[in-house]
């Protein structure tokens, strides 16, 4: 109290001195807070600086000390011999289908359940959602080599089947999760106009609120792609020949292959990472939203 | 007419039990994924644990035995201990890191959303390019990182053939992706209402008492989450150790996952692969209750029910 006392006599006291003097603090501080974030922006960034910059250098030019930043000659065509040397339009197909399966498969399923979650009451409700909630606890890793043997013994090896099929069945306990969140946020008066309609519970999930869902839809649809997109363990476990392979798996191999062309190994790279940089241009709300969603409303 | 039979035994006529059986109907999905993909493999994993299976010859039942390897095995104490220190340092630095940056990047000053992106992006980029990226940047001849040593004038290092750095090398590259934390960070200091800190304000106190008592306890439960997401992720790195380094030099970045995926699809061990699967698994529940027994009732929540 009495540091308290005493800063509130001495404003009273000088105010426009230290008026200023506020001021002035208030502007260092600003600076100090630039600088740190300049320069750490910087340290960030320059990862994605190298790499774009070996990606269009000569051969030659790679093992230059000190290297130069700005490549020249300037070689794009790294780019068209990096994605030739393997079928990545083929990995990129590829990936594309487990990207739709996974979206068409996770969508429904999770926003399904979330629904079922979210507004229906009854018996056992609270057990089930804790099993979701537990499954999200457990990491992938303890189960591979079980699930593994399951889909092996299932003739589902080099095929798609274990990288989409598991999504048809919940989409996922984090999905489901945030599903659930977002559909308790909605006001049950929309339900209850549906039900004096006549609409059963499952129009009103479809027809009332999964048009209201878009927000958490298009979250989960981000994340569905980038989680398919990115995934190495599943194909690495999964795909066997060269045309069943997807992106990431195919940079992986290219990598085994081209031990030291890096302008190439970096042209493939950024290749491989512009979908996603481009994903979060257009969708950048989302991704925080999921972010957000998933963090804050527990 | 059957059908129609049928249909109204089952059908329950209780507007109670009628809803119940919609809810079901609605959880259907999750409580079958369940079953198939998680209770059966569940099952699979008990079953493999006592028994010696290449996938090949006729599986043999072998009681606990894997256990009694795992103790006199070096490489599974290694693995142990690499992910461990890799935990111990990737987890509380990210979590530092993405507080303070948060903290800055929570000011309003122009062209903060840049900034905030320069910060984020990392932490989106595929785990596999990320790799390749960062083999390249820990070349000991050409790479980046030796770049900027001799641009400090100081010696260069062979990161990724060094026992000593192979581990911080990988950490370093874990922590590029500092920015998804830094994300929930931002967001829980963006909840916090203006008014507590002009309430603080008028009553003196400083930038460091807000800090303390008003902006630390207010986003303990993001720091709470994402310190337990954090650890579960670090006990599954596995892309960039087995892309970067394979676990080596020496088994210096060995991480327990690709010391079990070795075991797995290398060796064909596939009991002693799921006997260490349960070893992750009882090491993350164990930890998530520590943290929660802990740390969890030093979290601050804004309304407690």
């Amino acid at each position: 109290m009495t540091t308290q006392e005493q800063t509130v006599t001495t404003l009273r006291r000088s105010a426009p001195a230290s008026k200023q003097r506020v001021v002035w603090e208030r502007r260092l501080w600003k600076g100090l807070i630039i600088t740190i974030l300049v320069v750490g922006a910087v340290i960030m960034s320059l990862p994605f600086v190298w790499l774009v910059s070996s990606s269009f250098k000569p051969e030659e030019k790679i093992f230059v000390f000190p290297p130069e930043w700005i490549p020249n000659p300037f070689r794009p065509q790294n780019y068209v011999e990096a994605l030739l040397y393997k079928p990545f339009g083929l990995y990129f197909f590829n990936t594309m289908r487990i990207v739709v399966l996974n979206l068409v498969a996770i969508l429904l399923s999770a926003s399904f359940c979330g629904y079922g979650f979210a507004r229906i009451r009854f018996p056992g409700r609270d057990f089930w959602f804790g099993l979701v909630l537990a499954t999200l606890m457990v990491p992938y890793f303890v189960l591979m080599v079980p699930q593994f043997i399951m889909f092996s013994r299932l003739g589902w090896v080099d095929t798609f089947l274990p990288l989409t099929m598991p999504f048809f069945f919940g989409g996922g306990a984090f999905n489901i999760f945030l599903f659930r969140q977002f559909f308790r946020s909605l006001p049950e008066e929309l339900a209850d106009a549906g039900r004096i309609d006549g609409c059963t519970e499952f129009g009103i999930y479809w027809r009332i609120m999964m048009p209201l869902c878009k927000p958490a839809l298009a979250t989960v649809a981000v994340f569905t792609f980038l989680a398919a997109w990115n995934d190495y363990i599943g194909p690495l476990l999964y795909l066997r020949s060269d045309y069943n392979f997807t992106v990431a798996i195919g940079l992986a191999t290219f990598r085994g292959v081209m031990r030291t062309e890096w302008n190439l190994l970096m042209a493939a790279s950024t290749a491989m990472i512009l979908p996603v940089i481009l994903l979060f241009f257009f969708a950048q709300r989302y991704f925080v939203d999921g972010l957000v969603l998933s963090g804050l409303k527990g | 007419m059957t059908s129609i039979h049928w249909y109204n035994r089952f059908t329950p006529r209780t507007l109670a039990g009628r809803r119940t059986l919609v809810g079901y109907i609605f959880i259907s999905p999750f409580i079958l994924g369940f079953l198939l993909w998680f209770m059966i493999p569940a099952g699979v994993a008990l079953w493999l644990t006592v028994h010696d299976w290449n996938l090949i010859s006729p599986p043999k039942y072998v009681g606990l035995k894997h256990f009694g390897t795992m103790a006199a095995d070096d490489r599974f104490w290694q693995s142990l201990k690499v992910t461990t220190t890799y935990t111990l340092v990737s987890v509380p630095l990210g979590l530092v890191l993405g507080f303070l940056l948060a903290l800055l990047l929570n000011t309003k000053v122009r062209g903060i959303t840049v900034f905030r992106t320069v910060y984020y992006l990392p932490s989106i980029v595929p785990a596999v390019a990320s790799a390749v990226l960062w083999a390249w940047i820990f070349n000991t001849e050409y790479g980046l990182a030796n770049v900027g040593l001799r641009a400090l004038g100081l010696p260069k290092i062979a990161w990724l053939q060094d026992p000593q750095w192979a581990l911080p090398a990988l950490i370093i590259v874990a922590l590029w992706a500092f920015g998804s934390g830094m994300v929930i960070y931002l967001a829980g200091l963006q909840g916090i209402p203006d008014v507590f800190y002009e309430a603080a304000d008028i009553d003196g106190a400083g930038r460091w008492a807000q800090l303390r008592h008003i902006t630390i306890p207010l986003v303990s439960p993001v720091i709470f989450f994402n310190l337990i997401i954090g650890i579960i992720a670090s006990f599954q790195v596995f892309t960039i150790a087995r892309l970067v380094t394979n676990g080596g030099p020496q088994n210096a970045t060995l991480v327990f996952v690709l010391y079990m995926y070795q075991n797995a699809f290398q060796n064909l061990k596939m009991g002693y692969a799921a006997a260490l699967a349960w070893v992750l698994f009882v090491i993350v529940v164990v930890l998530t209750l520590f943290v929660f027994k802990f740390i969890g009732n030093r979290v601050h929540y804004e309304d407690a029910h």
